[in-house]
């Protein structure tokens, strides 16, 4: 019965992102058609011939008048087609699906080490509040969320690569060549990208625990005769991930953000440096898609993330009283 | 006569509040240093930011007169940060002016009109949204061309959802108070009210939100700087600094640490203080 | 003092609250006995102390709380300096509590089933599958219907009263020799109230456990409790034997609890009759009669310095000589 309900209330919230997806693709139409600047010229530079640009718009479908052009970019969407790279000579999804998994491979290692240490620290904070530890890591987690990503990674490489020699600073790893050297590629980038949302896990969790455990349940847990760690563990914390939650959404798509700009720093092959490369070569159709990608990638991430919301907290829409 | 009585203890209840709040003056403390910095640079400044010197390229700092030593280019590191303070300052009030008179028009447009207006607007609201910030300004930059007014407007709309949505809510709680009370006042009269009741309403939430975006476009400004969509060299700007420093790093590391440095002090300022500032003004802890 | 048929034995318990710099005294100098299979209740307005001094005695004071003196003994051991681990053992085994808010006393993330389970089993080591069936009899027990069906659901899916049941058959999981009841009626309905009363009762009578009933409503303990102790200020004002209080009350205060017994269905939860409020504990003045402020009327000349308790006939026990004094407010006027 539950399940079915849950079932349903997704339905719903897909319906209700249609509209939302549409306007993310409007905006992307928007920021490239409407915007004064040649998309043409600025893919070619500035050396370009007239008769090159010419080209290249009537190729791009530039020529065309402006509505024509958006009914034929959504045509192209519909048929998940975000256009063709002429730099790559390959179409966009290609390489968008070529890039995908390791940006996810990255974002998840990070968001994973974003989460454990940042609610640990959060809890510890909070049970140990007014201690050294918590002054510690209240302090670390304010200069965590201030803490510029491409500046703390090229810190990272500074210190762990080129004076520790610890970990490579730029590639992916080759998983062929056996885990160590898959997992220490992935562990700078992973911990640079991790920085701000660990630090902001580890506030939330800290202000949220405070105030659960002031909650007349945790009187009854401890009435009980449970041990305190186990009263923290999971009493107090199951009812403190509802505010995590909410900020999990925001994190996921600064996340995905970072990644841009982690992935530049350490040379990882995900879509971010699939981005920043389309930017030096002036492919803005690449960047274009991608980024339409990542903001339906982000829209989804959402709606997965308040759908958790309601399976963690049974209160919310799942339930009838019984008299 | 109540209103006389009341502001001043008000007042002075939320500086002692924020003098109380250690990292709230340290946070005032480094916006105060960075907004002399800029202000002062070319008194500041030990060179100018832009002078090469092809006989004292990546000097260590201390080295030869240069308080933070030189880049590639022999130009004064010292001298750069300092000017390019002056950047991040504009970039950083300029976007959050952008995105607030946007955001704050368009929230309370479809506040007071509602309707299909309403949902017009606000699910475009929701569509930028949808962009992580960062990917929406690498867009419309790549798009815009270089350039600080570029940066501004590129970083500012990205701004402008938040304040958009936090204005909106604003005037529909104040439309529905006010709906209770004057129900059949003129449209005139009521917008004129509303408008009145709304502003100092949300001046709070807004200063707060405005200090907070404030750092975050300078972090925005710095990343944009970096990737090479931004502020185009010479021009000194903390992100730049930043990426030339990034190839010097096993010879010269000191641009690359204090160039960031800087970004992080002034980011930490501005949110220590956006913290601070928050707290003093919420009225649950006022008590 | 301490003779084998006390189960529980609190002497001169002072407890101090830490106030920025300041210390205040919520519980003063209090002592009682609980004998096995009595039933005790302890009345007074919320400020009184009554709920500082039952929560003491599982040791669960917030953490600015401070026992300044006295003991707290239970079957004639030292809880004062027991470890946690030692207290862990008895809370919920041999001590059981009940609380005051049904609402917000239940962890709401939680099933029934699983927050009851997780009692059973910590204290009996018993299987999953055994401590479900037990947590279902349970149920049963406390009186709530289909407890099969309604033992997976969670508790804001219960009412009020459901959720109290629930809370006592948490409570008497392990079968304690002390229960512990926080106002546990105080926010319910009147008729509900009725039935938890009853169900303690009923229970009380089936396992032999001795109970400590907290209210600031004398009449809801008025056919369950065997002794009654009335606090006022953190301090005992009076205590004795519920009949002799009911039937010969004598310090102002406990008359005044009386008087504000509604007659008839008419139910007010606050004291109607008493004016004033209970002074905040920093505001109580420490060495007079602390009911003084309360009963203007009687001069003051009737209270004494230093009230002490005083046995005024067996095992009837009452604070300050102002009881004396002839105590209605309305006779004074007409004078």
């Amino acid at each position: 019965m539950k399940v079915n309900r849950l079932l349903k209330y997704t339905a719903k919230r897909i319906v209700d992102l249609i509209p939302t997806l549409f306007l993310v693709a409007v905006i992307i139409f928007m920021i490239t058609r409407m915007i004064p600047g040649d998309p043409a010229s600025t893919m070619l530079g500035p050396q370009a011939s007239v008769k090159e640009i010419n080209n290249l718009r009537e190729q791009m479908g530039l020529n065309e008048p402006k509505l024509h052009q958006f009914i034929e970019y959504l045509k192209d969407l519909v048929h998940l087609n975000v256009g063709y790279s002429y730099v790559y000579k390959r179409p966009v999804v290609d390489l968008i699906m070529e890039r995908f998994p390791n940006t996810i491979i990255l974002t998840l290692f990070a968001l994973v080490i974003s989460l454990v240490v940042g609610v640990t620290a959060g809890i510890i904070s909070a049970v140990k509040k007014g201690t050294w530890w918590d002054y510690v890591f209240t302090i670390l987690s304010l200069v965590g969320v201030s803490v510029p990503v491409f500046w703390l990674g090229i810190m990272l490489v500074l210190f762990f690569s080129v004076e520790l020699g610890w970990f490579p600073s730029t590639g992916m790893g080759d998983i062929s060549l056996g885990f160590s050297d898959y997992f220490s590629h992935l562990i700078l980038p992973g911990v640079t990208l991790a920085t701000i949302p660990m630090a902001t896990f580890s506030r939330i969790t800290r202000s949220s625990m405070l105030e659960v455990l002031e909650q007349n349940y945790i009187k009854t847990a401890k009435a009980k005769g449970l041990q305190a760690r186990w009263i923290i563990c999971k009493h107090a914390l199951k009812n403190a991930m509802t505010p995590i939650l909410t900020v999990l959404g925001m994190q996921v798509s600064s996340m995905l953000g970072g990644a841009v700009l982690t992935e530049t720093i350490y040379s990882w092959p995900g879509m971010g440096r699939l981005i920043v490369d389309a930017i030096n070569k002036r492919d803005f159709v690449v960047v274009q898609g991608t980024v339409l990608f990542l903001a339906l990638l982000f829209v989804l991430v959402n709606l997965a993330i308040d759908l958790l919301y309601k399976v963690v907290n049974p209160k919310i829409s799942l339930g009838k009283v019984a008299k | 006569m109540e209103t006389t009585e009341k502001t001043p203890s008000l007042v002075k209840m939320f500086l002692k509040k924020m003098l109380q709040n250690k990292l709230a003056c340290f946070g005032l403390l480094m916006i105060f240093l960075i907004v002399v910095l800029a202000i002062f640079a070319p008194l500041i400044a030990t060179h100018q930011p832009n002078v090469m010197d092809t006989g004292a390229t990546l000097l260590g700092p201390g080295q030869d007169g240069h308080l933070l030593g030189t880049d590639n280019y022999g130009r004064d590191l010292f001298s750069r940060i300092v000017y390019g303070s002056r950047i991040s300052l504009i970039v950083g009030l300029g976007a959050v002016a952008v995105g607030s008179v946007i955001g704050i028009l368009l929230g309370l447009v479809a506040g007071y009109f509602g309707g299909w207006l309403d949902s017009i607007i606000m699910r475009f609201m929701d569509a930028l949204a949808a962009f992580p910030f960062i990917l929406l300004a690498i867009t419309l930059m790549t798009v815009l061309g270089t350039g600080l007014i570029n940066v501004i407007i590129a970083v500012g709309i990205g701004n402008v959802p938040g304040f958009a949505r936090m204005i909106r809510g604003q005037v529909l709680s104040v439309k529905e108070e006010l709906f209770i009370e004057v129900t059949n006042s003129l449209g005139a009269k009521q917008a004129r009210i509303i408008f009145i009741h709304i502003l100092p309403n949300c001046l709070t939430p807004i200063i707060v939100y405005a200090t907070m975006n404030v750092a975050g476009a300078i972090i925005s400004e710095a990343a944009l700087s970096f990737l090479g969509l931004g502020i185009q060299a010479p021009t000194a700007s903390w992100g730049n600094i930043l990426k030339e420093g990034k190839d010097y790093l096993i010879v010269a590391p000191h641009i690359a640490i204090f160039s960031g440095m800087f970004i992080l002090l002034s980011v930490l300022g501005l949110n220590l203080f956006g913290d601070g500032l928050r707290d003093a003004l919420d009225p649950k802890t006022r008590a | 003092m301490s003779d084998d048929s006390n189960l529980l034995s609190v002497k001169d318990l002072s407890i101090d609250f830490l106030q920025e710099k300041t210390a205040v005294r919520a519980v003063d100098q209090v002592s009682f006995d609980v004998k096995k299979g009595e039933v005790l209740g302890i009345v007074g307005e919320s400020g009184s102390g009554k709920s500082v001094t039952v929560t003491s005695i599982l040791k669960l004071l917030p953490e600015n709380a401070r026992y300044t003196e006295g003991s707290i003994s239970f079957k004639s051991e030292e809880l004062l300096s027991m470890k946690e681990k030692q207290l862990r053992k008895l809370r919920g085994n041999e001590i059981s509590m009940i609380f005051q808010d049904p609402m917000t006393s239940l962890n709401p993330v939680f099933t029934v089933e699983n927050q009851l389970v997780e009692a059973i089993r910590l204290h009996a080591k018993l299987s999953r599958k055994k401590a479900r069936q037990e947590a279902i009899r349970l149920l049963q027990i406390v009186g709530i219907q289909e407890p099969e069906k309604r033992i997976k659901l969670y508790p804001h899916e219960f009412s009020g009263g459901m959720r109290q049941r629930v809370m006592i058959a948490m409570a008497i999981s392990s079968s304690p020799s002390l229960l512990i009841a926080d106002e546990p009626t105080t926010a319910l309905d009147v008729t509900v109230q009725k039935q938890i009363i009853d169900l303690l009762k009923e229970l009380q009578q089936k396992i032999n456990t001795s109970i400590i009933f907290i209210t600031h409503d004398l009449e809801v303990v008025a056919d369950l409790a065997d002794r009654l102790l009335i606090m006022y200020g953190g301090q005992i004002v009076e205590s004795g034997p519920a009949k002799t209080i009911f039937a010969n009350p004598l310090h102002p205060y406990t008359r005044l609890l009386i008087e504000a017994i509604p007659h008839g269905n008419k139910k007010s939860g606050r004291l109607p009759t008493i004016e004033g409020n209970v002074p905040s504990l920093s505001e109580i003045p420490q060495d007079v009669c602390r009911f003084k402020e309360r009963i203007p009327w009687i001069p003051d000349q009737a209270h004494e310095i230093n009230p002490k308790l005083r046995e005024v006939e067996p095992e009837h026990f009452v604070r300050c000589t102002c009881y004396k004094h002839f105590w209605m407010k309305e006779a004074h006027e007409k004078k």
